[in-house]
């Protein structure tokens, strides 16, 4: 599949990854902006901003953003994570000019004060949504737990009370520093060609404005906490870990991915045998994300509240047996095969790529082809997973359990 | 937008002597292959005349046949599937049991070679059973923690007759008194061959995979059609005290089944109500009001029977408005109906949909599979978009004046106070 790049005068940089075979086109902006990039006084603002730019332009207003994507037939949405704020839209190809005008137009959105005080209230009932979510709750007190006062801890959402305390020209400044077009990725993938791509974008992008933006993206250490927080009404106890990982810069990371499929795949995996395909728990997963600079290794586990010690030092012996005497050469040639088969499924659609594309990018600067990245998986041996577990213990981890009992300890 | 460019594709079929029917779609360009099996073993098939076991039947079955089939045991079934790449789920809804699964095309035949292992030889394992019955008890109490799933599962077994809303995931008292027996009972009465449908989309190869099948399942016996009696349901209004954050609202009624000359008319007027984000739902309660952060409506259809389901969760201090504009928004469409506007955007959302989907061999098995069991057989791409475009804003008006109106009206609401459910 054919790639190209460029940066536009103003800093934007513009990538593409086309296929002739595909019958959608996706365009997405990778804004570098995220809860880690939030002061305190702020907590939230990056995901309060991303709804804010559906509320309108200068063009257009809030019902005109929605009615201009659906009368096309595209599919838009918008995602915001510790570190980026991710626009995004699929359409068929006939339709990305008039699609992509809507897409671009919001990165440079109004910020209304009225729009401000309603958007607040929808905000403060996404908050109120997560908290009634156990899993949510969980996993957003043991980021807290574990990075303490690094940024990488900050709430994504906020709390109601900095969503309800905020100000419309704290936004603005927020949105002059991390919105500028040298902070923002602009990648296309599917059916197009490159020329008119390039057009789209210097007509709609080229005019943008604002100077260099900077992250100070310090490497974060956990504290291998423990906290048990109250819930009583629910049923199940819900618990997180978090144990430091290799960070997005390190080759590293395609070891720490095949690491966590061998240990805690949904299915078929250590953890999956251990406690799932017994009945010990309904739910024992763990997955591997990285960060910039950063990276973590998240547990999952669900189970009745009276057998969650158990169920802690069930998962604690499932993970020094590993740290102890690596993979077998059957589990990582399996975990290989999952996530090959997983990846050229997803690939086979431009929203599929769209992400890794474009994330890649922003933090790389390389293009890397499905082709080049299930090589990379490829290359990972045992010993490269025994060296990983050395150098990034799973073992002890920081633990945060909620749910009916705090009657926990954590295993030794 | 009044173009489909739907790519040619040739839909092949195929119904063996024992009934199994299959379905499959060639897409030029995909590597993978997918395909979808429907068995009419839904949790439906728990209340069938000879059987009437409590909930949860079917959903633990559908766990036991994965847990050992054919010369593998358990885990060797599911290292064999990881080898293969193959990513799956086993699952029971209210009508069918389903086995969903993809892989690369060249993996498809070992793949299908298991899972007919798992539906035919199933080893049925007693020991298996306890593990089984602990892991479905605590699915049932993390779906208790779950408040925008349960109001769902409660609403559609208030709405529709019973056995057609029981909720697949089972009853507490239904998990933990099944025997190995009942389930074994509950495996021989309902997976068979007559009424299974097998769709199956991607990098294939017609004859190849025909035989195949017709290799792997041929010997498959049919089985007698089970009865079941219907009975109504109900209560049409209902509130489940949570001491939650917000209040969970979930509405259904009546809409025209897949098989009514009515049904575009009936997907066009759901559409325009809450099907995407300039829908009227979307922007009334949310977009203008800013009530909820979570509102939709969506369509659902079984053979006898279709309906409209809308859903919104907000604070309890909004949620009696919440409810009143979506009933007030209900109202509207039915009285002024809908404009040529709406009705473009629908058709162009619903086109899109339908082309993307051309991307993705899962998608298309799935519909594959669900067309034919809704009008046994499979429409093509182009019959879709044609009557689409058929479609009017004073037929759609009408149809929509059909939705409105008290009677058939199911309203269930779940959180720390009830609301007034008549429209204000």
């Amino acid at each position: 599949m054919p790639f190209h790049q460029t940066t536009l005068p103003n800093g934007l940089q513009v990538i593409a990854e086309l296929n002739d075979r595909a019958h959608s086109v996706a365009a997405g902006f990778f804004v570098k902006a995220g809860s880690r990039d939030e002061s305190s006084e702020v907590a939230g603002v990056s995901h309060f901003l991303e709804h804010m730019t559906f509320k309108g332009t200068d063009r257009r207003d809030a019902l005109a953003v929605n009615r201009d994507f659906d009368r096309v037939g595209a599919k838009h949405n918008a995602q915001t994570s510790e570190e980026d704020t991710f626009y995004h839209v699929t359409c068929l190809p006939e339709y990305l000019p008039a699609s992509f005008d809507v897409l671009s137009d919001i990165l440079r959105p109004s910020l209304r004060d009225e729009d401000f005080e309603t958007e607040k209230q929808v905000i403060v009932e996404e908050i109120r949504m997560y908290l009634d979510n156990p899993m949510s709750v969980a996993y957003e007190a043991a980021k807290t737990a574990h990075y303490g006062g690094h940024p990488l801890g900050n709430s994504i959402l906020g709390t109601v009370e900095s969503i309800t305390a905020m100000s419309a020209p704290q936004m603005r400044d927020y949105f002059d520093r991390r919105y500028s077009p040298a902070n923002i990725v602009l990648a296309f993938a599917g059916k197009g060609q490159w020329q008119p791509l390039l057009d789209l974008a210097e007509k709609h992008c080229g005019h943008w404005k604002g100077g260099p933006a900077s992250r100070q993206a310090v490497p974060a250490h956990g504290s291998g906490a423990f906290r048990a927080i109250l819930r009583a009404e629910d049923q199940q106890q819900t618990v997180v870990g978090v144990a430091d990982g290799p960070p997005l810069e390190s080759p590293d990371r395609y070891a720490a991915h095949l690491l966590a499929t061998i240990l805690g795949d949904h299915t078929g995996s250590r953890l999956y045998w251990a406690l799932i395909d017994p009945g010990h728990a309904d739910g024992a997963e763990l997955s591997y994300q990285d960060y910039n600079q950063s990276g973590a290794f998240f547990t999952f586990l669900s189970c009745e509240p009276d057998s969650t010690r158990v169920n802690l030092e069930r998962v604690a012996d499932v993970y020094r047996g590993l740290m102890s005497e690596g993979p077998t050469e059957e589990e990582l040639v399996q975990a290989k095969n999952k996530v090959l088969a997983r990846s050229v499924l997803r690939s086979e659609r431009p929203m599929g790529r769209l992400a890794s594309l474009g994330f890649h990018w922003m933090y790389h600067r390389a293009y890397i082809s499905v082709e080049q990245e299930l090589e990379a998986f490829g290359r990972v041996t045992s010993d490269d997973i025994r060296r990983l577990l050395g150098e990034w213990p799973l073992w002890p981890m920081t633990i945060v359990s909620v749910g009916p009992t705090t009657e926990i300890q954590p295993p030794a | 937008m009044t173009e489909a460019h739907s790519p040619p594709t040739t839909i092949q079929q195929h119904v063996f002597p024992n009934g199994l029917v299959l379905l499959a779609e060639a897409m030029p360009g995909v590597q993978s292959a997918a395909f979808t099996m429907l068995m009419p073993a839904g949790a439906a098939y728990e209340a069938a005349d000879g059987l009437n076991l409590p909930g949860g039947a079917a959903t633990m079955t559908a766990e036991w046949i994965t847990r050992g089939a054919g010369d593998r045991d358990s885990r060797e079934l599911l290292t064999a599937l990881d080898n293969l790449g193959v990513s799956h789920a086993e699952s029971a809804q209210t009508l069918h049991t389903s086995i969903a699964a993809a892989t690369l095309g060249r993996n498809l035949e070992p793949a299908l070679e298991l899972f007919a292992d798992m539906v035919l030889r199933p080893h049925l394992d007693e020991e298996e059973v306890e593990p089984i019955r602990a892991l479905c008890a605590q699915n049932l109490r993390s779906l208790e923690d779950d408040p925008g799933s349960k109001v769902i599962y409660e609403l559609r077994r208030r709405h529709f007759p019973d056995p057609w809303g029981r909720p697949s995931p089972g009853s507490p008292e239904g998990v933990a008194s099944l025997t190995p027996a009942d389930l074994q009972r509950f495996w021989e009465t309902t997976y068979r061959p007559n009424g299974a449908i097998l769709g199956v989309a991607g990098a294939i190869d017609w004859p190849r995979l025909r035989d195949a099948v017709g290799r792997l399942f041929g010997e498959w016996s049919p089985r007698p059609d089970p009865r079941i009696q219907e009975r109504p349901a109900g209560p049409t209004r209902d509130h489940i005290l949570r001491e939650t954050q917000q209040i969970q609202i979930a509405l259904a009624r009546p809409a025209a089944t897949v098989d009514s000359p009515d049904y575009y008319a009936a997907r066009a007027a759901v559409a325009i109500l809450g099907g995407y984000s300039s829908a009227r739902l979307f922007t009334e309660v949310r977009e203008k009001r800013g009530l909820c952060y979570s509102v939709y409506a969506s369509y659902e259809g079984h053979r006898e029977r279709g309906a409209l389901l809308c859903y919104a969760g907000t604070s309890a201090d909004r949620a009696q408005q919440t409810l009143d504009v979506m009933l007030a928004e209900i109202d509207r469409l039915g009285r002024d109906g809908v404009d040529l506007e709406e009705l473009q955007t629908m058709r162009a959302g619903l086109k899109s949909s339908l082309i993307m989907a051309q991307e993705s061999s899962m998608s298309r098995s799935g519909a594959l599979a669900s067309d034919w069991y809704f009008l046994g057989r499979v429409r093509s791409l182009d019959e879709i978009a044609e009557a689409l475009d058929a479609l009017t804003p004073e037929e759609v008006s009408r149809y929509a004046a059909s939705l409105t109106g008290p009677e058939g009206l199911t309203i269930v609401t779940l959180g720390p106070n009830a609301l007034r459910t008549t429209s204000a």
